[in-house]
C-alpha cells in the first residue's frame, strides 16, 4: 500500500490531525463539565436567594466564557482537514459524518447563540427563572453539540447501520439508529462527557484551593469546592462505570487495541490485569520486533477476564492469536483477512472495469455479488485489511497506547480519591488547615488535562491503521498532496494554538487574581 | 422583537472583559476563513473534479490501485 502515498505524507497528517484534535480537546472539556456545575450554582441561588451563591455562578460564568471565546471554532480546522488531508476518507465516509456535524452546527448555533446571551446578558432583565433555565440548556446544549461528533467517531471505531455503495465508493446510511444508539456511540458519549464533568471539578477545586492558600474570599472558595466535590465525584463513579462499558465493547469491536491497553502478547484463559508495567527499550519478542517484553509489571491474576466477559477464567486474545489466528477460539488469521480484503477490492476493480469496458452484464452480475451478504460478510467486511501488505501494519504503537490507557487509569483513580477528600475536608472544617492538600489540589488540574489527552490517544493511536475499523485504513484514506504543504499547515497550526493557549491562560489567570469581585462580563 | 434587539444591544454595550473576548473571536474567526481555508485549505476532490461521478471513479481507481 505504501506505493499509494508516501509514508512522510501520512505521518505529517497524522501528526496535524493529532495536533490540531489535542489542542482543540484543551478548551472542550471545561466547557462540557463547567456549564453544568454553573447551573448547579444557580440552582442553588434560585432556591436560596443568597446573593453569595450569585457571586459564585457569576465567577464561575465568566471563567467559562473565557474558555468559550478561545475555544469556540478551533473544532473547525479539524473539518477544513478531512476535505484537504483526507479526502479519500471524506469521501468513503459520505453522509455518516455530514449528517451528524451539520446537526451538530445548527444545533450549537442556535442553542448556545440563545441561550449563552441570556446567561451573560440576562442578569436582573430576565427573571430569575428563565435565566436558570437558559443556564441549564446553556449545560445541555453544549453537552449535545459534543453527542454529534462522538457518534461520527464512534462509526469509524464500529462501523454499523450504512451500507458500501460500489458505485460511489461512499458509505450510505440505512438506518440512522443503528448509527446513533450504536452501543460505542452511546458508550462514548457518555464516557468523553463525564471525564469533561472531571475535569471541571478538578478544575474548580484547584483554582478555589489558590484563593484559601492566599486567603482570600474563603467562604466562595469552599462553597465552590464542596459543589465542584460532590459533582467531580459523582461524575468520577459515572466515569468508572462507563469505562469498563468501554473496556468491553473494545474487547468485542476492537480486541487488537484492548491487547494494546494491556500490553497482551500471547492471549490465554484467566488473563490478568496489568496495573503497571514498563517496556524493554531493546528486547523484543523473538517472533516479532513490535511487541517490546516487559522490563516489570504488577499484575492483578484473572482480572482481565472477569472484567470482559464476567468470568474469572474466559479467554481473552493477545496480539499473536489475532495476527496469526486461533482455530480453537475462532479468530481468523491477518494473512486470511487480508486475502478477503484483496478479494473485495478486486471484485470492487472488476466492476468499475466492466462498466467503464461497457460490459454491462458481467457489471451487473458482479455488483449482485458484491452486494450479496455472504459477500459483504466474509469480504467486505475485510475491505480495509487488502491495503495491508504486512501484518505489521494491523499492530498499533503498543508501548504508547499502554503507557496512555494506565496513566488515564491512575490518574481517573486519584481523582476519584480526591474528590472524596475534598468533601470530607469541606464538611470536617479541615480544608483551610490543610496546606499541603491545597497544594496537591492546584497539582492537580494539569494532570486531569493529561489524563483527557492520555485518553484520546488510546482511542485514536489504540485503533491504527484503521481510520474506519477493518474498511478503511490510514495510509488509504490520506490524499495525495503536497508533503511540504502539510508541514507548512502543521507548523501555522501550531503557531496559532499556542498563541491561543496563551491568551486563554494569560486571560484567565487575570481574571482569577481579580477573583469575584464584580459581575462586568 | 424590537425589546429582543435592545436585549442584545445594551449586554454588547454593557460588555467589558466581553469586548477582548468578541476581539479574538472574530480576529480567530478570520484567520480561519479568510486565510486558512481560502489559501491553505481546499477541498482536493472539489479542486480536482468536476462532478460527484468523476471524484466516485477517482476514488474507486485509488483504492483499487492495490494488489
Amino acid at each position: 500500500m505504501n506505493e499509494i502515498v508516501d509514508l512522510s505524507l501520512i505521518d505529517w497528517s497524522r501528526g496535524q490531525f493529532a495536533l490540531t484534535a489535542l489542542y482543540h480537546w484543551l478548551f472542550v472539556p471545561l466547557t462540557l463539565g463547567i456549564t453544568f456545575i454553573l447551573a448547579i450554582m444557580e440552582t442553588i441561588y434560585y432556591k436560596t436567594g443568597n446573593e453569595e451563591w450569585k457571586k459564585i455562578t457569576k465567577f464561575w460564568m465568566k471563567v467559562f466564557g473565557i474558555n468559550f471565546a478561545i475555544g469556540v471554532a478551533t473544532g473547525i480546522i479539524l473539518e477544513f482537514q478531512f476535505g484537504t488531508n483526507w479526502s479519500y476518507y471524506s469521501w468513503f465516509v459520505g453522509d455518516i459524518f455530514g449528517a451528524p456535524l451539520a446537526i451538530e452546527g445548527i444545533m450549537a448555533f442556535f442553542m448556545e447563540s440563545t441561550f449563552i446571551a441570556v446567561m451573560f446578558f440576562g442578569w436582573d432583565k430576565v427573571s430569575k427563572r428563565f435565566h436558570l433555565v437558559s443556564t441549564w440548556l446553556t449545560a445541555i446544549g453544549a453537552n449535545l453539540s459534543a453527542l454529534w461528533i462522538l457518534v461520527a467517531n464512534a462509526w469509524m471505531q464500529n462501523p454499523v447501520g450504512t451500507k458500501f455503495n460500489p458505485d460511489t465508493a461512499r458509505n450510505e446510511m440505512v438506518n440512522f439508529w443503528d448509527v446513533f444508539l450504536s452501543p460505542l456511540a452511546v458508550n462514548k458519549f457518555l464516557h468523553t462527557i463525564s471525564s469533561g464533568f472531571v475535569l471541571a471539578g478538578v478544575f474548580i477545586i484547584g483554582i478555589s484551593a489558590w484563593f484559601i492558600l492566599k486567603k482570600r474570599e474563603v467562604i466562595f472558595a469552599k462553597k465552590s469546592i464542596l459543589v465542584a466535590a460532590i459533582f467531580g465525584f459523582l461524575s468520577s463513579l459515572f466515569l468508572v462505570t462507563t469505562g469498563d462499558g468501554s473496556a468491553r465493547l473494545v474487547a468485542l469491536k476492537q480486541p487488537m487495541k484492548l491487547a494494546a491497553m494491556e500490553g497482551l502478547y500471547t492471549g490465554k484463559n484467566g488473563v490478568g490485569l496489568v496495573a503497571f508495567g514498563i517496556f524493554s527499550p531493546t528486547r523484543t519478542d523473538p517472533e516479532n520486533s513490535k511487541l517490546k517484553e516487559f522490563i516489570f509489571k504488577i499484575e492483578i491474576p484473572n482480572v482481565l477476564s472477569y472484567m470482559i466477559h464476567q468470568d474469572a477464567n474466559a479467554f481473552v486474545p493477545g496480539v499473536k492469536d489475532l495476527i496469526n489466528g486461533n482455530e480453537k477460539e475462532k479468530i481468523l488469521s491477518s494473512a486470511d483477512k487480508i486475502s478477503r480484503g484483496k478479494m473485495a477490492i478486486e471484485t470492487l476493480r472488476n466492476y468499475k472495469n466492466s462498466l467503464t469496458e461497457g460490459r454491462k452484464d458481467e457489471a451487473m452480475q458482479l455488483r449482485e455479488k458484491f452486494m450479496s451478504a455472504d459477500f459483504q460478510d466474509n469480504y467486505f467486511k475485510y475491505f480495509g485489511y487488502g491495503f495491508i501488505t504486512n501484518s505489521s501494519e494491523l499492530i498499533p504503537s503498543i508501548p504508547l497506547v499502554f503507557y496512555s490507557f494506565h496513566i488515564m487509569v491512575i490518574l481517573g483513580t486519584w481523582f476519584l480519591i480526591f474528590f472524596i477528600l475534598s468533601i470530607y475536608l469541606v464538611l470536617k472544617g479541615e480544608l483551610t488547615r490543610q496546606r499541603l492538600f491545597l497544594r496537591i489540589a492546584i497539582f492537580t488540574v494539569p494532570l486531569v488535562y493529561i489524563a483527557q489527552m492520555a485518553g484520546w490517544t488510546v482511542a485514536e493511536v489504540g485503533r491504527q491503521p484503521w481510520v474506519v475499523q477493518d474498511l478503511l485504513p490510514t495510509m488509504a484514506a490520506v490524499s495525495k498532496i503536497n508533503a511540504g504543504a502539510v508541514v507548512v499547515t502543521f507548523w501555522l497550526f501550531a503557531l496559532i494554538f499556542t498563541i491561543l493557549l496563551i491568551a486563554e491562560v494569560k486571560i484567565m489567570t487575570t481574571q482569577i487574581k481579580i477573583g469575584p469581585k464584580d459581575g462586568g462580563h | 422583537m424590537k425589546k429582543i434587539i435592545r436585549f442584545y444591544i445594551d449586554g454588547f454595550k454593557g460588555m467589558t472583559l466581553g469586548r477582548t473576548l468578541w476581539a479574538i473571536i472574530l480576529i480567530k474567526l478570520f484567520i480561519l476563513f479568510f486565510v486558512l481555508k481560502l489559501f491553505f485549505f481546499p477541498d482536493f476532490l472539489k479542486k480536482n473534479f468536476n462532478t460527484d461521478k468523476e471524484r466516485s471513479m477517482h476514488v474507486i481507481e485509488n483504492f483499487t490501485k492495490t494488489k
